[in-house]
């Protein structure tokens, strides 16, 4: 290899290693932020204490059960085959072919909300009972008591792990290069292909793939300082009454 | 002398465990009572069951006339009328010390703002936290958290206040900030039951002292029949040990 030919192949092709950047960046951020709110609600649901009797329990029980079998199924088999399954299942079983956007889209999006479902369970497992007895104690139910008291805890906690979510996502986009969303790496493959050079392609997009990484990784971690608040406090000195 | 609570046969266990057995107690309106007893005795159980944090296997707990443990019971109403004060604070951590005060009576009580944040104030006033009203939890000293605590429950106006070993996780030098607020409290005439370590501040402020052993109520009165002339052997053993 040597730099010129490098800069030669960027030079030709780089609106298609930007395109495929582009399209890598959106699916990754939809599929993360889709994913994350489904891992909420899932977490949610899962964690909503039983009742000893009634309809609520035999729904509780039902949910929890098919909740079960989503984490286990979309954790427990490779997002590359479910890609393929998804995809293709849809066409011949239904005759309709999906936008391969949306179909990758919603790959990613089911494929991190059953991750984010167990990151969000022990999120809220983690925080002090002390908090629920204390929301509990001033009379609120147990859906005020997620929304005001218990998620804006677990949401501060899990960040680290969604900014890990995401950084994967960026990275498994590729995958889906089986059912030819025209992805960074599907863009670098077909640029090889017309090159007849493997080698300096794939160099260049693993840069690609380093700077959107390193960004992301750096912009969570600014998100996380600014939720954790500032470090002081002004005293009051006199009030309004 | 109106009954606010009045419990009878009060059960309750954890499996084998009985931790209460056939408990009868009642608190009058504007009346101080706090419960003593050595660790495991199931103070501290009766008073969560008050509140329902702990849901008793039996017995009953009337409120304004009507059973509490019935199930047609608005539990989350009834407990708005409980203001409950732990022995851990357990302030909101993501909310700074005024919306601590507020989040419940917007939330739960449906006021507005402007009205909850002048109740708080006056609340947070009277606990002398009125200048910490923008600083988080974790910024503040046990003894200022707990009275915050204390600001958030009168804030929800209660018509009892519950307290749970108020000052157990306290260090000695803030047990007095936070024992002196409860003082003033109780000298306004609002209700309280208080579960305690503090053998001289139950003294001081009780009107009526219940001594509990072994998830029964050994013996109760006066501070002055319990503390000076304790009938039961139990209370002259117990009272030994912490008046030493």
């Amino acid at each position: 290899m040597s730099f010129e030919v490098m800069k030669d192949i960027f030079i030709k092709n780089w609106p298609f290693f930007l395109r495929g950047a582009g399209i890598t960046l959106w699916i990754s951020i939809i599929g993360t932020i889709i994913g994350a709110i489904i891992g909420l609600l899932v977490g949610v649901v899962r964690t909503t204490p039983i009742p000893e009797s009634g309809a609520k329990r035999t729904v509780l029980k039902v949910s929890d059960r098919l909740l079960d079998m989503y984490i286990g199924f979309f954790r427990g088999t490779p997002m590359m085959v479910q890609a393929m399954v998804i995809y293709y299942g849809v066409a011949s079983q239904f005759g309709v072919e999906i936008n391969r956007i949306y179909a990758a889209i919603f790959i990613v999006s089911i494929n991190t909300g059953a991750y984010m479902a167990e990151i969000v369970r022990g999120g809220i497992n983690s925080v002090d009972k002390g908090q629920f007895e204390a929301a509990h104690a001033i009379g609120m139910n147990h859906v005020t008591t997620m929304k005001e008291i218990i998620l804006p805890q677990v949401i501060r906690n899990i960040l680290p792990a969604t900014g890990n979510e995401f950084v994967v996502n960026i990275k498994d986009t590729s995958m889906l290069s089986v059912i030819s969303v025209t992805e960074l790496f599907f863009q670098t493959r077909s640029i090889a292909g017309s090159t007849f050079r493997f080698y300096e392609p794939f160099l260049i997009t693993s840069f690609i793939y380093l700077i959107m990484t390193l960004t992301v990784t750096k912009i969570l971690r600014m998100f996380e300082d600014r939720l954790a608040g500032s470090k002081t406090y002004d005293m009051v000195e006199e009030t309004m009454e | 002398m109106e009954k606010i609570i009045d419990i009878n046969h009060l059960k309750k266990s954890y499996g084998e465990n009985e931790v209460l057995k056939d408990i009868d107690f009642y608190v009058n309106k504007g009346e101080v009572v706090s419960i003593i007893g050595s660790s495991g005795s199931g103070k501290s159980t009766l008073l969560r069951c008050i509140n329902l944090l702990e849901r008793p296997n039996g017995g009953e707990i009337i409120y304004r006339g009507e059973n509490v443990l019935n199930s047609r019971q608005d539990i989350n109403k009834y407990r708005t009328h409980l203001g409950m004060v732990f022995q851990n604070f357990n302030l909101f951590n993501t909310l700074n010390v005024l919306e601590n005060c507020t989040v419940g009576q917007i939330k739960v009580l449906k006021k507005g703002k402007e009205e909850a944040k002048e109740i708080a104030l006056h609340n947070l006033k009277i606990v002398g936290m009125e200048k910490y009203i923008n600083a988080r939890p974790e910024q503040l000293s046990g003894g200022q958290k707990q009275r915050v605590a204390i600001a958030r429950a009168l804030s929800m106006e209660p018509d009892v206040l519950l307290f749970d070993e108020p000052t157990s996780a306290l260090d000695p030098e803030t047990i007095g900030e936070v024992l002196k607020v409860m003082k003033e409290l109780a000298k306004t005439g609002i209700t309280m039951i208080l579960v305690t370590h503090e053998m001289e501040f139950a003294r001081d402020v009780s009107d009526r002292v219940i001594f509990m052993d072994n998830g029964v109520i050994r013996e109760e009165g006066t501070p002055e029949q319990i503390f000076n002339n304790p009938k039961e052997e139990r209370t002259k053993e117990f009272l030994k040990r912490f008046l030493a």
